[in-house]
């Protein structure tokens, strides 16, 4: 297996840590004038998306993760798994629902998303920025309200709930920003 | 693309100038005299945690190696032990295999030491002097022993700890600790990471009595053997100096030196030449001192709130 020492530590750098594959947010090199020398790193799990920091003696090795960052189009879901395929070699790859995540909130057929893998395998799923959804229940808002004041919850054809402008209404695709889960705009607006 | 330009501002190397200057001066007003050694020797410092670079010469005896200093260290305790009295240098050291935010592989030192001043003498000068350097902090500083310090961090007493106690709190803290060589230097990684948080607080804190195995080339204290008369004085967390009240016996020079060639050949790396001047300079006699080496490059980063050594060099590594 491939590793890394120390001193090719840099941020986007994956790496194995206790069986699990983390990838290296911040490297400092930190030595005392006379004594050990270490790295102080920040990583994050990419499992967890937990960020922890851990501390390693200068000139050790690591094993390298093999993980890959890929662009992948989301193709359909079987009931068990996310299928997605790699729009340049047409490989296609099935995602588990941890892997997919709170994607599934966001993402349709044709949707291209940042993929993870890990050994092969889809770890990670994130939706695109910016989402269009058709909303597929909402309550009728007061009649004449074009203030976008208050606001109401309406259900989207992926079943995730967002809370929307009084004046949005049934049947209508609007924009989301999937990172916090809000309305933007009508998707006809722009 | 050529990248010729200095990365230091103008008004940051106009500051280093300055700072000089006033190094200068405070070691003018109080007699210290300014001495000027080599850069290059034929011994290096076997110190196990230092790697020295070395120089291939025309003429050189027998075709060895000389070695880029990485402190003035050898050759200032050779004028002391001369007569030379307290002296200073300000001088470029070089440390092969150091780079990063506080670290490039040549920078500037100031080292001096005082006759006749013990360990708290010394840091009492350093606090002065670091005081009029740094505006922002006022002299003295906070002065904490090694091992109050630690267990303030830690919570365990370093002297009754046994192996399986720091190698728990080595893994805690998120100490990566491997199984082939485990206790070296991990007292010192626990140290750095569980005291940060404190120190980074701190405008300035002399941590003093270090354990006697970082004892490096200080005295082990009289009054209790477990630890030696070594100090380190922090700004906001930044190590800025290092001094010890001065090993002067040859005999007990001489083991230290070879148990870091013996390190230095577990871990295989190269062995380092013995200074014999030193030890014969040591045999015929060093005047009681201390003596302390300062990073300039780190004092001017502090002094101009600068993220990175480079921003206060003309010309670092990189651009070198």
């Amino acid at each position: 297996m491939a590793t890394y020492n120390t001193n090719e530590f840099r941020g986007g750098l994956k790496i194995m840590l206790d069986g699990d594959p983390y990838s290296i947010i911040e490297n400092e090199f930190v030595k005392p004038g006379k004594g050990q020398a270490f790295n102080r790193v920040k990583v994050r799990n990419l499992k967890t998306g937990r960020v922890i920091e851990k501390t390693f003696r200068s000139g050790e090795s690591v094993d390298a993760a093999d993980v890959l960052d890929l662009t992948l189009q989301y193709l359909y879901n079987d009931g068990e798994y996310w299928h997605f395929m790699d729009p340049d070699t047409f490989e296609q790859y099935q995602a588990s629902k941890t892997a997919v995540g709170e994607a599934v909130n966001w993402i349709k057929e044709q949707d291209l998303c940042s993929v993870i893998l890990w050994n092969g395998q889809p770890l990670s799923v994130e939706a695109p920025n910016f989402v269009t959804l058709k909303i597929v229940e909402t309550d009728p808002g007061l009649k004449g309200d074009t203030s976008g004041g208050g606001g109401k919850p309406a259900t989207l054809e992926t079943g995730a709930v967002v809370r929307v402008p009084l004046f949005v209404q049934v049947e209508e695709v609007i924009k989301v920003d999937t990172r916090n889960g809000e309305y933007v705009s009508r998707a006809k607006d722009e | 693309m050529s990248n010729w330009q200095p990365c230091a501002s103008p008004g940051i190397l106009r500051d280093r100038a300055e700072l000089l200057a006033t190094i200068r001066q405070f070691f003018a007003e109080r007699q210290v005299l300014e001495v000027d050694t080599p850069v290059l020797a034929s011994a290096a410092n076997p110190d196990a945690a230092i790697e020295s670079l070395a120089s291939h010469l025309k003429g050189s005896p027998h075709n060895e190696p000389f070695f880029l200093q990485t402190s003035p260290e050898f050759f200032m305790k050779r004028l002391l032990c001369a007569g030379s009295g307290s002296i200073y240098q300000l001088c470029h050291v070089f440390r092969d295999d150091e780079l990063g935010r506080y670290h490039n592989p040549e920078f500037t030192m100031l080292e001096w030491y005082r006759t006749g001043f013990d360990m708290f003498g010394l840091i009492e000068e350093v606090e002065t002097l670091m005081g009029l350097l740094i505006p922002a902090i006022e002299a003295p500083a906070t002065r904490i022993s090694y091992h109050t310090l630690f267990e303030q961090a830690t919570g365990l007493d370093l002297r009754a700890a046994s192996r399986g106690d720091i190698r728990k709190l080595a893994a805690d803290l998120g100490i990566v600790v491997s199984p082939q060589h485990p206790d070296d230097g991990l007292v010192e990684m626990i140290f750095n990471t569980a005291t940060l948080p404190w120190m980074e607080q701190q405008p300035a804190v002399v941590v003093h009595h270090f354990p006697a195995s970082q004892a490096s080339l200080a005295k082990l204290s009289p009054d209790d053997p477990a630890v030696a008369l070594r100090f380190e004085y922090y700004a906001g967390g930044v190590e800025l100096a290092n001094g010890f009240q001065e090993l002067d016996d040859p005999i007990e020079q001489r083991r230290r030196f070879e148990s870091e060639n013996a390190r230095r050949r577990e871990r295989g790396v190269r062995a380092m030449p013995i200074d014999e001047q030193l030890i014969a300079a040591l045999e015929h006699g060093m005047p009681a001192c201390s003596g302390v080496a300062a990073g300039i490059d780190r004092i001017l980063m502090i002094r101009n709130s600068q993220p990175d050594i480079a921003s206060v060099m003309a010309f670092p590594f990189a651009h070198a």
